[in-house]
């Protein structure tokens, strides 16, 4: 155990686990972040808190998480390397394990001219590959970047993010390969639609093992409408949505009942690829969908 | 080399509110050559003002000069005489060139008439394009002579984010994903190994981090006797 969270107790014991992700509001109100916490806390095994996603501001990820954990639910922090420099990283990474906030999540965030404040001079001092590593050496070798040590111990159990559906396709495998190499733990993937462009790039992960050293959750979003399966298509970057599964969404008589088929059936499909160790949920503002799929997937109680 | 921008119009002319004898100053060299600030812009920018003063019947005395180059002193220099006889210099320079003529025209204040944008390269005729920041670390040769620093808008070292899709940076269709083109460079010369290198983490005291920054030749001190 590198930091003893439930989430790695759960991966560790080799048990699916599920994850899901909480965003913060564009607000001080904490009330937001506990309902969202109380929707999801029996049905999950950690949650993620986006740090300021699509480079909106919102309440931190930290906030969100000590919220959250104060309920009783294991969180992990995100950290993208748009907002802040080596310092207030490395900061920020002593100020979540002294809350007792042992998942992190590191990403090199979505580029600040797609958000509320394009005006805004991103940072970008490391990238996410680099950040993986800084927080291998924090917690292996009780060092930060510059050299100097740390005193005490710095349990992190380190999550990174990959999207297999990203160019140049033939790079995404060595991309992984380069985040587990840096000290990546744990992989959410990016939302998968596609399920045999996602399968062929499992193959390819298992093939060179990759699977062997690292918990790879697959990314699963629940659609809520047509509108929202096209907004995704043609505006989140990373993101691709079939065709096929719009028009399902299209001529649905309820759309929500069909978005959390989908989701059904999607995971269905990823479960039975080798390789993959737990799905991630992202409810983007649908929280109550989540126990609905927990419990039809047969992924309920979790243990622990 | 350095490229530059007029700044609009109406901007300039609110720098020069107040002052009647304006020495219009271009700048023979980089700016020149990006049509922004040479002799052929002095004296658009020169028409332009005197026309805008003729309708708004202020009194305006514009002189027109260009040097070769104002970030040297050497260049500057012979036009300090004549600087004086005015109230105002309206630089047609990059930034470099405007600070190193208010340093030498002191105190007469020094205005500029461009942003200064990027170095650049000269894509077609009337197009450049950023291709260096000038961060004082090269690593062109582990890129495919491609610059992640200035052409990937999140300057990543280790490889494209999640967000390139076909060739495109996920900022803009218009711009191509500097780690894609990396990516088919090194294909082509046969080195896409170079794509498995963990790059470590940057020193920018070269860059940002340090400045300003300054060179110090040794071997050039004194070689000339004139600028000795």
């Amino acid at each position: 155990m590198k930091a003893g969270t439930n989430l790695e107790k759960v991966l560790e014991s080799g048990t699916f686990a599920v994850t899901a992700e909480v965003g913060p509001p564009k607000s001080a109100t904490a009330r937001v972040v506990e309902k969202k916490g109380e929707t999801i806390k029996q049905y999950v095994d950690a949650v993620n808190v986006t740090d300021n996603q699509t480079a909106i501001v919102r309440m931190s990820s930290m906030a969100g998480c000590v919220i959250l954990k104060q309920m009783g639910l294991d969180t992990v922090l995100q950290i993208t390397c748009r907002d802040r420099n080596r310092i207030a990283i490395q900061s920020d990474v002593l100020g979540a394990v002294a809350l007792g906030i042992g998942n992190i999540l590191c990403l090199s965030g979505d580029h600040q001219a797609l958000g509320n404040h394009p005006s805004a001079k991103g940072v970008f001092d490391i990238d996410s590959i680099q950040l993986i590593q800084a927080l291998k050496a924090m917690r292996d070798e009780r060092k930060f970047i510059c050299g100097d040590d740390i005193t005490g111990e710095v349990p992190i159990h380190i999550g990174a993010v990959e999207n297999p559906f990203a160019d140049p396709q033939a790079f995404r495998i060595q991309r992984l390969a380069k985040k587990v190499r840096a000290g990546a733990d744990f992989i959410q993937t990016q939302v998968i639609f596609d399920i045999d462009r996602f399968a062929k790039w499992m193959r390819e992960v298992t093939a060179r093992e990759l699977d062997k050293q690292i918990h790879i959750l697959a990314g699963i979003i629940p659609l809520k409408s047509a509108a929202m399966a096209r907004h995704m298509r043609d505006h989140v970057p990373g993101i691709e949505v079939p065709d096929q599964l719009i028009r399902r969404m299209e001529n649905a008589s309820d759309p929500q009942a069909e978005g959390v088929t989908i989701s059904l059936e999607i995971i269905e499909d990823v479960r039975r690829i080798s390789g993959i160790h737990g799905i991630h949920l992202f409810a983007v503002g649908w929280e109550d969908s989540i126990p609905v799929i927990v419990q039809r997937a047969a992924l309920w109680p979790r243990p622990l | 080399m350095i490229v530059g921008e007029r700044k609009p119009f109406n901007e300039i002319r609110a720098m020069l509110e107040g002052y009647k004898k304006v020495l219009i100053l271009g700048c023979g060299t980089c700016v020149s050559v990006c049509m922004a600030g040479g002799q052929k812009e002095v004296s658009l920018l020169a028409s332009q003002l005197r026309m805008d003063a003729r309708l708004r019947k202020t009194e305006m005395v514009l002189g027109e000069n260009t040097i070769q180059r104002q970030c040297d002193r050497e260049y500057i220099e012979p036009i300090v005489e004549q600087a004086g006889n005015y109230d105002v210099v309206l630089s047609m320079a990059c930034g470099a060139g405007v600070q190193l003529l208010a340093e030498m025209l002191t105190p007469l204040p020094v205005v500029p008439a461009l942003n200064t944008t990027f170095l650049a390269v000269a894509d077609r005729e009337g197009t450049w394009l950023e291709r260096c920041r000038g961060c004082g670390n090269c690593i062109l040769a582990d890129t495919g002579g491609i610059c992640p620093v200035a052409r990937c808008a999140k300057s990543l070292f280790n490889g494209p984010c999640g967000g390139s899709k076909e060739g495109k940076c996920e900022v803009s269709l218009d711009i191509p994903c500097a780690w894609q083109l990396i990516y088919d460079r090194l294909s082509d010369l046969g080195q896409l190994s170079q794509m498995e290198i963990i790059q470590p983490i940057r020193d920018w005291r070269p860059s940002d981090s340090g400045a300003p920054r300054s060179i110090v030749r040794e071997d050039a001190i004194g070689v000339s006797g004139e600028k000795a």
